[in-house]
């Protein structure tokens, strides 16, 4: 009986499951139209998901501690207004240079670790449900960032676009910048993740947080990380984002929140926590950019009909995920 | 003889490739109490869960009335007369007791719920068992022995045809046994099959008419339990002979190493004070609501407190459980379930939580993880079919084991083991005895809180004796006798503790 036995690799279609739509989404989109594996199209993909993919990382973490954030499209909407306002302010102290947009990134990470913060401390220490504060600070950021631009649009100051431009569009060996701190992003964020105290602290407060309470975790430190650090990244999204429009208005990053929830329970991630993994987080976020892809490119299926299917890939994720909750009863 | 009412026949069960019952026969038959015993990992749990069709067999048929049936799941069952009490707890915490006792079979006048009429066939269920919970108070918010209480009422308030209760007593006290093992009676004398499981002996030889013994998931023997002895019972169980169950005791030193003054755990504890000694073994001993559990929980900044803590002479911060863990105070808890283990993890995860940072400053060191998860397997003899299985999938007696290895993982100074022994074998309790025996005697301390008076007789060198939320007193030595801790546990000197 105490015979050690190694655990069998097996077929499981809820680990395996969002790889194979990936690839099977890849092949079609190959075989509907040539120009789909062309370097521009993927490098276009790419950097247009790298945005709701790093806020997607910071939001696996979130939802692994049993957290939500509706709050990160209008935190978006609201860093890029400040980012905006504050380098066009600089612009006639420091001059059009490099200094002002370090500074304008700057303000950019303070600003999202702070609001990120926020909604932590608001959450771990006041012990407001994640839902609630989430969808009040929503509202907030929203109608703060209209209201900076005064209902219209906040521009960049044409000195510095130029400046600024290449951040989205430029890139090294042919690899544009936001795909890269995208994989970076997801990089680290899967070590965290699997390899970290960090990692295993946040999937055992969203397993149960009693136990982690009774195991010496800080839970309402490590909770208030969470939300940090994703409003950290959201930060570090808009400080890509800025550069390829140059303008923030009311109606920036409407609906990032739900793409990138929907993108980490796609990629596997327990909607009421206590299991994340990034990578699959990651693989979401490529299928719904795909899917996006693949209807404008081909012409069989109207791309209005985009929610349609991406709503019906995100109730099949979660069917797959019972699967697992299944096997483990087993 | 009357014939069984409930039957398995050559029953075998894998989970996965591991096979844990090869070829089992058991019967219940009407007004008969059928004792299944056996170690932990035994399949004690796995047999009745396949009584109840809350399992299916791999192999081999379940007869009901002599007929073979198959239950698709527990709700067949149930409607047959089968009812269930579960080692684990299956209750709704968030649910008031009321709701949980007619849960899925709610009372309604119309199209409304009863609550009246629910509310009194509660009460009436809970006095029977003379348990003073209100009905209407959230299952959440009750202790251990009363949600078991709750959940014994639910299984009466079936009247089933079969009962089988596996290890109802694990969580009671000697009164509350008292009073369960009367009301198993009663239903035995009214012709109800009854299954019970226990690792408490006596109580196995005291209730019991039959006895199975199950080893490594095979039938030992079955047998009338007249004239059957506990010890007999328990070398059948472990297949050898057993020695003293526990070790000799040690001689603290005189130097204090936790030093308690004036606590006070509101609503739970008023103004405790006592001090442990390096080496020594301090049993806590009360009846269920004295305020043991909170009194450590408020120690070890679990639970909002007033008061001193010091280890080591040096006062410990109000409300931090890593502050403790970092000073060498642990705690492990008696609630396994709810806040000692993370039941869907694997058990590598549940073993490193508490003591993570010494698995690598950065990155987490995987392979020292599983080399201590091999160490804790044959150091404290947890039994896994399969190393990589989830912890909830570990016997419950293993799952004790698991918690004890976790909690031992962070090398603390002080421990304090909440019911060390809760739902484990009379073979391993010889060995954790032992163990807490050999912390001592390496110089850490040891506070053992228990239910069972033998248990913390046996092992300490002194015993702090709480009621209604005081420390009523405390005796050493020779002083420590049943008579002595019973009398100041039943504070003589104060009212008796509201529930
Ligand atoms: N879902 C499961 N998956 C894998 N193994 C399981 C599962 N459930 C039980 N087991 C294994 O089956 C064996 C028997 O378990 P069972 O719970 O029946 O033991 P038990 O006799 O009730 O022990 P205890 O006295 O500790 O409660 C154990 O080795 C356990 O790990
Ligand atoms: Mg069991």
């Amino acid at each position: 009986m105490s015979a050690v036995t190694v655990p069998r690799p097996r077929f499981q279609l809820y680990v395996l499951g969002p790889l194979l739509a990936l690839f099977v989404l890849i092949a079609l989109g190959a075989w509907l139209n040539p120009n789909f594996l062309s370097y521009g199209n993927i490098t276009n993909v790419l950097a247009r998901s790298a945005f709701i993919g790093i806020i997607a990382v910071g939001m696996t973490f979130v939802i692994t501690s049993g957290g939500i954030d509706l709050s990160v499209g209008s935190m978006a909407a609201f860093i890029a207004g400040l980012m905006i306002l504050s380098m066009n302010a600089l612009l006639p102290h420091m001059g059009a240079g490099v200094p002002v947009i370090l500074m304008g990134v700057l303000v950019a990470a303070c600003a999202g670790l702070l609001a990120g913060w926020l909604n932590g401390f608001l959450i771990a220490k006041v012990g407001i449900e994640p839902f609630i504060v989430t969808l009040g600070t929503m509202g907030i950021y929203r109608s703060l960032v209209t209201w900076l631009a005064d209902g219209g649009t906040l521009s960049l100051d044409f000195g510095l676009r130029g400046l600024y431009r290449p951040v989205y569009y430029g890139g090294i060996f042919g690899i544009a910048w936001p795909i890269i701190v995208f994989a970076i992003v997801a990089i680290l964020g899967e070590i965290v993740m699997r390899q970290t105290a960090f990692g295993r602290h946040v999937a055992a407060i969203g397993a149960n947080e009693q136990v982690a309470r009774y195991s010496a975790v800080k839970v309402p430190r490590v909770r208030i990380a969470t939300y940090a650090l994703l409003g950290l990244l959201v930060g570090l999204a808009t400080i890509m984002y800025v550069p390829r429009l140059g303008s923030a208005s009311g109606s920036t990053g409407v609906l990032w929140e739900l793409e990138a929830i929907a993108a980490v329970i796609i990629g596997g991630t327990v909607l009421k926590g206590g299991y994340g993994r990034v990578w699959g987080t990651v693989v979401g976020v490529l299928i719904l950019s795909l899917i996006d892809n693949i209807l404008n490119l081909a012409s069989i299926v109207s791309p209005y009909l985009n929610g349609t299917i991406q709503g019906v890939i995100v109730i099949l994720a979660v069917v797959l995920q019972r699967e697992k909750k299944a096997a483990d009863a087993r | 003889m009357t014939e069984p009412v409930l039957a398995i026949r050559k029953v075998s069960r894998l989970f996965g490739p591991v096979q844990v019952l090869f070829d089992v026969d058991f019967d219940l038959r009407p007004g008969e109490v059928h004792a299944l015993i056996g170690e932990n990992g035994a399949g004690k749990s796995t047999t009745m869960k396949i009584l109840a069709g809350y399992l299916a067999p791999s192999a081999g048929e379940v007869l009901l009335d002599g007929q073979p049936v198959h239950f698709p799941s527990s709700r067949e069952a149930e409607a047959a007369g089968i009812v269930m009490i579960h080692q684990e707890f299956n209750l709704a915490t968030p649910l008031t007791v009321e709701e949980n006792i007619f849960l899925g079979r709610e009372l309604k006048r119309g199209p409304f719920l009863d609550r009246r009429a629910m509310q009194a066939e509660s009460r009436r269920l809970l006095e029977r068992l003379h348990c003073a919970v209100d009905p209407g108070a959230r299952v959440s918010s009750l202790s251990v022995p009363n949600r078991q209480m709750v959940e014994i009422a639910k299984a009466l308030g079936l009247k089933a045809r079969v009962l089988i209760m596996d290890e109802p007593t694990a969580v009671l006290t000697h009164r509350e046994t008292d009073t369960l093992l009367e009301q198993v009676d009663r239903l035995r004398r009214a012709g109800t099959a009854i299954l019970y499981t226990s690792h408490k002996l006596d109580e196995v030889a005291r209730i019991a008419d039959r006895v199975t013994v199950l080893r490594d998931g095979r039938r030992v023997m079955t047998v009338p339990a007249k004239g059957l002895t506990e010890d007999r019972m328990a070398e059948a169980m472990v297949g050898r002979e057993l020695s003293d169950l526990f070790p000799p005791k040690g001689t603290p030193a005189a130097e204090p190493v936790l030093e308690v003054t004036n606590l006070t755990v509101p609503g739970f504890v008023r103004d405790a004070s006592f001090t442990l000694r390096r080496g020594e073994v301090l049993g806590f001993a009360g009846l269920v609501g004295s305020g043991r559990t909170e009194l450590m929980e408020g120690i070890v900044g679990l639970r909002p407190a007033t008061g001193e803590v010091r280890m080591a002479g040096r006062a410990l911060p109000h409300g931090s459980v890593a502050a403790a863990r970092a000073a060498g105070l642990v705690y492990l808890t008696e609630d396994r379930k709810e806040k000692g283990l993370l039941l869907g993890k694997s058990l590598t995860e549940n073993l490193t939580l508490l003591a993570l940072d010494r698995f690598g400053r950065v990155l987490i060191d995987k392979a020292a993880e599983e080399r201590a998860l091999t160490q804790a397997i044959s150091d404290f003899d947890i039994r896994a079919g399969d190393r990589g299985i989830i912890a909830g999938s570990l016997s419950g007696g293993n799952q004790q084991k698991l918690l004890l290895a976790k909690t031992m993982l962070a090398e603390p100074q002080v421990v304090i083991i909440d019911e060390p022994t809760r739902g484990i074998d009379v073979g391993t309790k010889q060995q954790i005895y032992g163990f807490i025996a050999r912390l001592a005697a390496e110089g850490r301390s040891v506070i053992v809180v228990s239910s069972e008076l033998p248990e913390v007789i046996g092992v300490a060198n002194r015993i702090v004796v709480m009621s209604a939320g005081r420390i009523a007193g405390e005796v050493e030595g020779p002083a420590i006798t049943e008579e002595n801790i019973v009398r100041l546990a039943m504070g003589l000197n104060h009212r008796k503790a509201s529930a």
